[in-house]
């Protein structure tokens, strides 16, 4: 079992590796994890997004929390902030769609249109 | 909702929108005495005597967008549901403190659910804040302090979704040994 001086350290051979990496963000996640989110999934959301970035080890993405978006109806809602500050509003997301805005949305720059709840 | 570990990261997200920069999550069960009990303390800029008054009220709500159900008061009935006690304390300018009691067997009790994925969560959400999670049973006991562990983070600081993974794994090994039967 893992202790709690191992992950320190783990943390700190992370931190070595990625001193030498691109330092920008390119795109911002945003979960939406007001009471609605929450309780439509938005945990799980979060959790498919962390797993899928550490695991293809993206790091020009940061992934945020946010509160309610006002949008309850369309909740879990994942929002992207893309480099040319457009904001792209996925609604109704789930673990597996998470992991597809990671795939082909950060990675590959494509916005997967079908689940697009709003535009900005 | 379906477990209590998600009203606790809704409970969190409040102190998070209140500017907290320091929350901890005290979880304290007994088999022998039959007790559950969750605190969940803030330093965020807290609320006037009126208003912690009316979150507390199931059907009075200050949002304008949304008739029901606010997370407090959802949190409140999950704890009456299950014959439990449910106590909000709030000082303007000082901070927050929620405090949920339950019978620990008690048969329609929320289950505590996944507090690793819970913590992980709010760890990655908001990378500046110093969460502290203490868990105790009749088993054991163990705290997990996210500056200790992982030091004060930036948002931008990749290191942290490469440190994830294990202090996930720890965490639920953690929780796991203190929850077992033995
Ligand atoms: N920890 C806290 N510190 C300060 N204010 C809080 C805290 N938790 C809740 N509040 C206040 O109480 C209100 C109601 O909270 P809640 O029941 O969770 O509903 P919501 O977050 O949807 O507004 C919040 O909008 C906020 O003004
Ligand atoms: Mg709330």
């Amino acid at each position: 079992m893992k202790t709690l001086a191992d992950l320190r350290a783990i943390k700190e051979k992370a931190k070595l590796e990625m001193a030498t990496r691109e330092q920008t963000a390119k795109y911002r996640l945003v979960v939406a994890m007001g009471t609605c989110g929450i309780a439509a999934g938005a945990r799980s959301v979060m959790t498919a997004i962390i797993d899928e970035i550490s695991k293809r080890g993206i790091s020009d993405t940061v992934v945020t929390q946010t509160g309610c978006l006002g949008y309850c109806d369309q909740e879990p809602l994942v929002q992207v902030m893309q480099p040319d500050k457009t904001v792209i509003t996925y609604g109704k997301i789930t673990p597996e769609l998470a992991r597809r805005i990671v795939a082909e949305h950060i990675g590959r720059d494509q916005v997967i249109s079908d689940h697009v709840f709003m535009q900005s | 909702m379906r477990e209590l570990s998600l009203h606790i990261l809704d409970i969190v997200t409040n102190a998070i929108e209140a500017e907290a920069t320091r929350v901890i999550i005290d979880i304290r069960e007994s088999q022998q005495e039959d007790d559950l009990r969750i605190r969940i303390r803030d330093n965020g800029r807290g609320m006037p005597e009126e208003m912690v008054r009316q979150v507390s009220d199931p059907f009075v709500t200050t949002r304008t967008t949304r008739p029901v159900g606010m997370g407090i008061s959802l949190t409140k009935q999950a704890t009456l549901m299950s014959k439990g006690t449910f106590d909000l304390k709030s000082t303007l300018g000082k901070g927050t403190e929620l405090c949920m009691r339950f019978r620990l067997n008690c048969l329609n009790r929320v289950p505590l659910g996944d507090m690793a994925e819970t913590v992980i969560n709010l760890i990655i959400g908001t990378p500046d804040l110093h969460l502290c999670y203490q868990h105790r049973t009749d088993k054991g006991r163990f705290c997990f302090d996210s500056y200790w562990v992982l030091g004060r983070m930036a948002e931008n600081d990749w290191s942290l979704y490469q440190t994830i993974a294990p202090a996930k794994e720890f965490l639920q090994d953690k929780i796991k040994t203190i929850e077992s039967l033995g």
